[in-house]
């Protein structure tokens, strides 16, 4: 065994720790008996929870105050790290925070990172973790070499969260400290977007749309399906660069990883960047006018037809089952 | 920070803006991909292009550079054999000049190590206003690169941006979120990341090609930067085991005969989902 303690960066959301960062504790604890969260904001509302994760202990920066997570929370755990505590692991979630948490920190450690894992072990090799290439056709086995702490970011759904019961965690406060001029930009405006339904990447059922849809307009089919199959819309990162939805709406490699009982992907031909993001899904319909698109090698249920044929009649014929 | 560099003009001076944007040259994505079956390092050798993502920077730089009313595009980029195809289409997009790192020691560096090449590269540019990178490139996808830079370069950084202008010397960038946008502001010089489809990258000109063949490309090597420890000797991480993915086994596929939406529906039911 090579590892001692770990570190998860926790984060927050509505007053409730993020599903990734109880995904990454439940992983923690199964590796040590020592798990420690750390978190880039006021940490109070969700102790209580991080706790019944498996966090034995929880750094709390305090709020922020616009700084961005990236410089902020990584000096936050370098002046603890200088102060004498020593993890052998640092789990990053793969998302704008983690990524640039651990991406400061590593400079600061003078340490390597291991980014987009979906899996990680103490074995003979070392700690050794799993990183999914090609589409995740092939996975990669890699070892660090060096010294700990090792820095490693998870791919969402990486693990399935379950709380054990813990305790309330001690709480310890990691200031920020002065960040100098590394630290002067500053957020001055929040804009969330609306949304409702269930949420992208919790959603039972997903129905995502492609180029293949033609035109922005014709989105609102996939809308509307979603909507009546009680489940979420998505997009493929195609029609997101061109702006007919927003980029929340994006599954795949640089969007949401989603994982439902059933993924319907209307007009979209299967690029490895969209299949990363949703080839984990239970079953999968594929509708595609083209018989040769990639996303039918992965397809449960393949029609090849016209979208613009197919869909509006599942529409009507939903709405007719009442 | 790296010693000795003059990062920016000096305050108060906020004509025209030097801007340097970082360009990945990648294998053509449409290429399957595949690993060196002695090193298990992504295969680089092909000829190269420019990585697709980093053709919103090139041209989110032009722009700002345009708006602005004066100062230059540089570009920086670090490969193994001394390709520059990609450096050229930048450089006929209107980026000015560029400094390549390559060498063959560089094979096998990790994020951090591309980082610091890339950074010391970026102090042989002289004072700059503003480093631009991709989010993440699209054959390595660690996403650290940019950010690790803004570390070494004491930079401060603003990454994910969606939209970005400057005024008077300060940058206001909508940063991408979760759930929606952040406005973040940062006085230059700064270092940021932009999205896919911040800006609509524009297509070189007949006389930008012909303009990019004489544009200046400074080859640089590892050691003339002063880092040492690059490569794989440097990198402080090996894979250890490379297997396939248990494949996902194709279902039943139709050709549309009016009446497909009866299948779905039973495919549906048959989950007890509806």
């Amino acid at each position: 065994m090579t590892i001692n303690s770990i570190w998860v960066f926790a984060q927050a959301s509505n007053g409730a720790p993020t599903s990734g960062s109880l995904e990454l504790l439940t992983k923690a604890r199964s590796l040590s008996p020592q798990v420690s969260a750390f978190v880039g904001a006021d940490a109070s509302a969700i102790v209580g929870t991080l706790g019944e994760y498996g966090a034995t202990k929880v750094y709390s920066t305090g709020d922020l105050a616009g700084k961005l997570p990236g410089v902020a929370v990584s000096a936050a755990m370098k002046a603890v790290i200088d102060g004498g505590e020593m993890p052998s692991v640092i789990f990053f979630p793969q998302n704008y925070e983690g990524r640039d948490t651990m991406a400061r920190l590593s400079v600061k450690l003078d340490r390597t990172v291991l980014t987009n894992n979906i899996d990680i072990a103490d074995s003979a090799d070392g700690v050794v973790v799993t990183t999914p290439i090609f589409g995740g056709n092939t996975l990669v086995n890699t070892a660090f070499t060096g010294e700990s702490p090792f820095l490693v970011a998870f791919r969402p759904k990486s693990f399935v969260a379950e709380a054990s019961g813990g305790a309330a965690p001690q709480v310890i406060v990691a200031p920020v400290g002065d960040l100098g001029s590394q630290g002067s930009a500053t957020v001055i405006a929040v804009h969330l977007e609306e949304s409702t339904g269930p949420k992208l990447d919790e959603a039972n059922i997903v129905v995502s749309g492609g180029r293949g849809l033609g035109e922005a307009a014709k989105y609102s089919m996939i809308e509307e399906l979603a909507k009546l199959l009680k489940g979420a819309p998505g997009a493929s990162r195609a029609i997101v660069d061109a702006g007919w939805v927003p980029y929340s709406y994006q599954v795949g490699q640089t969007g949401k990883v989603v994982k439902p009982t059933v993924y319907i992907a209307v007009g979209i031909s299967g690029a490895t960047q969209h299949m990363v993001g949703m080839k984990g899904s239970k079953n999968i319909i594929a509708i595609n006018k083209d018989k040769e698109a990639p996303i039918f090698g992965i397809a449960d249920l393949g029609i090849v037809g016209d979208v613009h044929k197919v869909i509006p009649k599942l529409i009507e014929a939903l709405k007719s089952r009442g | 920070m790296i010693p000795g560099w003059v990062r920016a003009k000096p305050i108060g001076n906020n004509v025209g803006m030097n801007i340097v944007v970082c360009v990945k040259q990648i294998p053509d994505p449409a290429t399957p991909g595949s690993l060196d079956s002695a090193t298990n390092a992504l295969k680089r050798n092909g000829k190269l292009i420019l990585d697709e993502s980093d053709g919103y920077g090139v041209e989110m730089a032009l722009q700002l550079v345009t708006t602005a009313g004066e100062g230059e595009v540089s570009l920086v980029s670090m490969a193994p054999n001394g390709e520059v195809s990609g450096m050229r289409t930048a450089l006929a997009m209107g980026a000015s000049k560029g400094v390549l790192v390559s060498d063959p020691a560089l094979a096998g560096s990790d994020a951090l190590t591309t980082a610091r090449i890339l950074a010391a590269a970026i102090t042989k540019l002289g004072a700059i206003d503003l480093v631009i990178a991709g989010t993440e490139s699209s054959d390595g996808y660690t996403g650290t690169v940019p950010e690790q830079m803004a570390e070494l370069l004491g930079l401060a950084s603003i990454t994910f941006a969606k939209k970005v202008i400057v005024e008077s010397g300060v940058l206001k960038v909508n940063r991408q979120t979760e759930n929606g946008y952040d406005e973040v502001e940062c006085p230059l010089p700064a270092l940021i990341t932009v999205t896919a489809g911040v800006v609509e990258p524009r297509y070189p000109s007949f006389k930008g090609i012909m303009a990019a063949k004489t544009k200046p490309i400074e080859t640089v090597t590892a050691s003339d930067l002063g880092v040492a420890n690059v490569g794989w000797t440097g990198s402080s991480q090996k894979i250890v085991k490379v297997v396939q993915a248990e494949a996902r086994q194709a279902g039943q596929i139709f050709e549309d005969d009016g009446e497909s939406q009866g299948k779905i529906i039973a495919f549906l039911e048959n989950l007890k989902v509806i």
